[in-house]
């Protein structure tokens, strides 16, 4: 029996490149950067003070009149996935409770929401005066905190801090009543929760689903954790826009962010039914881990890349001679991108100096679980747009690298495009989209 | 009705668990027969202000006795560690190999994978909170972040901030068993681990592993967990009685008790437990995942999402209501979900709702957040496999609206065929996953 085909037909993303998937596909064709210094608090004594964040938006310009009020339980991971999953509806053409109730398209119970999330960092600006109250000659007790602190935090400050919250919020405007769930793999998470999503249309389970990933690194908590790790560059604070420099000689770390990724999927007999504009197919998916009691980092033969590339292929029927591009996840941390580069080459073969390989994170930024997701919308107008951006910051081959990184744009017909990624913690994620144009 | 088609069929051939009622399956199930409680005051951290000073713990664990490479896990939040010995348990139950580069268990690894229910590990509370007295400036009302960094800098280890994400329990599986095969963590508040469990499932069938350890981990008794519940109200505040306080489905109930732990089942293709001949504990029929899509704060008032979950599974399992014999309910002891599931309950169940059994181990065990499902799909298996229902302890004040059978105090003997055990999360997600005994066929 042949499985049901699933297509993406919208597209939504809020990213350090603009405010929507349009603005930001212009800036990865462009080669702008979205990474400079960091804005959303004073980075004094960090050791990376460098960060691709979102420029400025008001929230209530992107919620119904009805979830107003929800606004003040949203931290900003929720506020940028409500952004981005009202474009991918828009783009879609779907109409929703929350969009235009009078011209709703799609049956609730019918529809999914699956959403890579980050480990959501609570603001501490906002959690401070209570902490305070639980001081004592200057040092903090809890005994004091439990008496006098704890009545200061706001009632429902943890629904602000729970990842499936995202999914929640985007579930309750636009009424999306099918399987939901929220994947927590970090950088691995927007590829997984598109898989899962892919998979969920297929068996029948839903028709159509909003998937990808969110997440808001550019907060104290979380950019002391990768400095501290030793992942975040800490000798780009100078000349933000060149800092990260994935698969390049001169790399030194990564540069986090901040995005909210999205694609509308559905079955391909459900979009033709509406008549839905395709802008490609998910063809396959696959996935594994590292075996790395090193959490933080990749094995050096990046044999759970190349064993999620490899599922991957299978799954989607194809070989690593019908790749037209890989979109790699690129961090630009040197010993993490040479393991990856191992990993992509074991798969390709002697393919590896033909097929292009663009690394997008020196313009966006590592968005974490979002950073999947970012890749999949981008490879997506690509093979629509039918051009192959050039990668920035990209000089010298790290030595032992060697892949074909992109160094001009192409402007060619793409068939596949493989999009891979990994995290610290193990695991391991690819996808591959098919040009479904003739 | 006939099941849906897969080109597999999943049994379960392995459990394992840590909770704070037990460190092994086999003593879980021996203090829910005799109605034990885990609940006592809280030794983690000083709560003894907090309006809730007591929970569910995990006593006198030691990860090292679980694995023969304690510093791959031994700085592991307390999710990670409780998930590799749940894992070992499971495993050596299953027959399947760990930590050794040369597995002679017959499995792929590369078909072998990980699905977790996880949470967040524990924020090192000591040096986050002494960062924020340091550095926040009261009366301005402003943070100084050269302070707070230097303090964040000198105080924090790396180690401990990266096990502080929550796919790291994921990753501590995959090295203790060398599984190579797809690996996902997800964290749907406290329906994470059945929806694990029915992802993996999903998984199987589809073709895509062999073999799944599938489950929960996670700890959410820590002091900013502890102090968002209890600013939810959702902790019960029966101070002066920790044992008695987790009382689902009762006239008195005030909250839930907070455990934590974890639970793992080795989900399996039929044909590869034949293979190996690994004993099947249970087969696992269906599947459901729904949203309530109704607000942020609140399930929707006739449990309209869970109704829609136990509906999809049942479908998926190709079984009606009237052939399920044991429900585990989600059962938190909150005012709210005992009332809602009891009418999502009704709404599918219609005229056998009242008698179907249908219990809350939560009474014994605590509420294990992102590990609770998984936890309580184990007593699912074990009451198959024992003929008898676990209780509800501490139903002595039975609430007049709640009038299902919800085997109050004593355990039931009876014949289990199909067990339907029920998860419901925050923010209103809904999981079910059904399990039935297997014959043989």
């Amino acid at each position: 029996m042949d499985r049901r085909r699933v297509v993406i037909t919208g597209l939504g993303a809020v990213t350090p490149l603009g405010l929507s998937a349009g603005r930001t596909w212009e800036g990865l064709r462009e080669g702008r950067c979205g990474i400079g210094l960091i804005r959303a608090f004073d980075p004094v004594g960090f050791t990376c003070k460098i960060a691709g964040q979102v420029g400025q938006y008001d929230i209530r310009d992107y919620v119904p009149r009805s979830h107003r009020k929800a606004t003040k339980l949203m931290s900003r991971d929720i506020e940028l996935s409500v952004i981005a999953a009202a474009e991918a509806l828009a783009d879609g053409a779907v109409a929703t409770r929350g969009t235009d109730p009078e011209r709703i398209n799609i049956d609730p119970e019918r529809f999914a929401i699956n959403l890579g999330a980050g480990l959501i960092s609570c603001d501490l600006v906002e959690l401070a005066p209570a902490v305070a109250a639980g001081a004592r000659d200057g040092r903090f007790d809890i005994r004091k905190w439990g008496a006098d602190g704890l009545s200061l935090v706001t009632p429902l400050w943890l629904l602000k801090y729970l990842p499936n919250m995202l999914a929640c919020h985007i579930g309750i405007i636009h009424d999306i009543q099918g399987p939901s769930n929220t994947v927590t793999c970090a950088e691995a998470s927007g590829h997984i929760a598109i898989a899962e999503a892919a998979a969920i249309i297929e068996r029948g389970d839903s028709d159509i689903a909003l998937c990808g990933g969110v997440e808001a690194k550019v907060n104290p908590v979380v950019m002391i954790r990768q400095c501290l790790v030793g992942r975040a560059t800490s000798r780009g604070n100078d000349n933000p826009e060149s800092a990260c420099r994935p698969f390049d000689a001169a790399a030194t770390g990564a540069a986090f962010g901040e995005a909210a990724a999205m694609v509308l999927i559905e079955g391909l007999d459900h979009a033709e039914g509406r008549g839905a504009r395709i802008y490609a197919e998910i063809l396959g998916s696959g996935q594994s881990t590292n075996l790395n009691p090193v959490y933080e980092h990749l094995e050096p033969d990046g044999a759970g890349v190349r064993i999620a590339i490899e599922k991957a292929l299978a799954d989607a029927g194809i070989g690593p001679d019908d790749l037209d591009l890989v979109i790699p996840h690129g961090t630009g941390i040197p010993q993490d991108d040479l393991a990856e580069a191992r990993g992509i080459e074991a798969v390709l073969g002697a393919s590896t100096s033909q097929v292009p390989v663009w690394p997008t994170k020196s313009m966006v930024s590592n968005t974490g679980a979002a950073a999947g997701a970012v890749d999949v919308v981008a490879a997506a107008r690509v093979v629509t747009d039918g051009v192959i951006p050039a990668a920035r910051n990209y000089e010298r081959p790290i030595e032992g690298c060697r892949l074909n990184i992109v160094r001009e744009p192409i402007e060619t017909k793409v068939r596949h495009v493989l999009c891979c990624s990994y995290t610290y913690g193990g695991q391991t994620a690819a996808v591959v989209l098919r040009n479904t144009n003739p | 009705m006939t099941a849906r088609q897969y080109k597999h069929r999943v049994v379960i051939t392995g459990m394992g668990i840590v909770c704070p009622l037990s460190h092994d399956v086999q003593g879980l199930w021996e203090a829910l027969m005799a109605g034990k409680s885990g609940a006592n005051y809280n030794t983690i951290f000083d709560a003894s202000t907090f309006p809730t000073t007591f929970d569910a713990e995990v006593k006198d664990y030691d990860v090292s006795a679980r694995t023969s490479h304690p510093e791959f896990h031994a700085q592991g939040n307390r999710g990670s560690t409780f998930v590799v010995g749940a894992a070992a348990e499971a495993c050596r139950q299953a027959g399947i190999d760990v930590e050794t580069d040369h597995p002679t268990d017959g499995i792929d690894r590369t078909r072998m994978g990980i699905y977790l229910g996880a949470g967040e590990g524990s924020v090192d509370n000591d040096v986050f909170m002494a960062a924020i007295v340091k550095a926040w400036d009261n009366e301005r009302h402003q943070m100084d972040w050269g302070k707070w960094a230097q303090v964040a800098f000198d105080g924090m280890s790396p180690v401990r901030e990266l096990e502080q994400e929550p796919n790291m329990p994921a990753g501590h599986l995959a090295v203790l068993t060398g599984a190579r095969g797809p690996t996902r963590s997800c964290l749907t508040a406290c329906a994470a681990s059945t929806q694990a469990v029915g992802e993996a499932t999903m998984m199987i069938r589809r073709g895509d592993a062999d073999v799944m350890l599938a489950g929960g981990a996670h700890s959410m008794i820590h002091p900013l967990g502890v102090m968002g519940f209890n600013r939810l109200t959702a902790l019960s505040t029966r101070n002066d009685s920790p044992q008695t306080a987790s009382r689902p489905f009762s006239a008195g109930r005030d909250g839930f008790v907070l455990g934590e732990g974890a639970a793992i089942v080795i989900l399996e293709s039929l044909e590869s437990a034949r293979k190996r001949g690994a004993p099947v504990l249970a087969e696992v029929i269906g599947y459901g995942s729904s949203a309530d899509a109704f607000r942020v704060t609140d399930m929707h008032e006739e449990g309209r999402g869970g109704a829609q979950a136990i509906i999809a599974a049942l479908r998926d399992a190709g079984i009606s209501y009237q052939d399920v014999d044991y429900i585990n309910t989600h059962g938190t002891s909150t005012s709210e979900n005992d009332s809602v599931e009891t009418k999502a309950i009704k709404a599918v169940f219609k005229d056998k709702a009242k008698s179907i059994p249908a219990s809350s181990v939560k009474s014994m065990l605590g509420h294990l957040i992102g590990a609770a499902g998984a936890a309580e799909l184990i007593t699912c298996v074990l009451a198959i496999r024992e003929a008898v229902v676990p209780p509800t302890a501490n139903l002595h004040d039975p609430d007049p609206e709640l009038d299902l059978d919800y085997v109050p105090n004593e355990p039931r003997k009876m014949e289990v065929n199909v067990a339907l055990n029920e998860s419901f999360g925050f923010g209103g997600q809904n999981n079910v996953v059904i399990i039935r005994k297997y014959r043989g066929d």
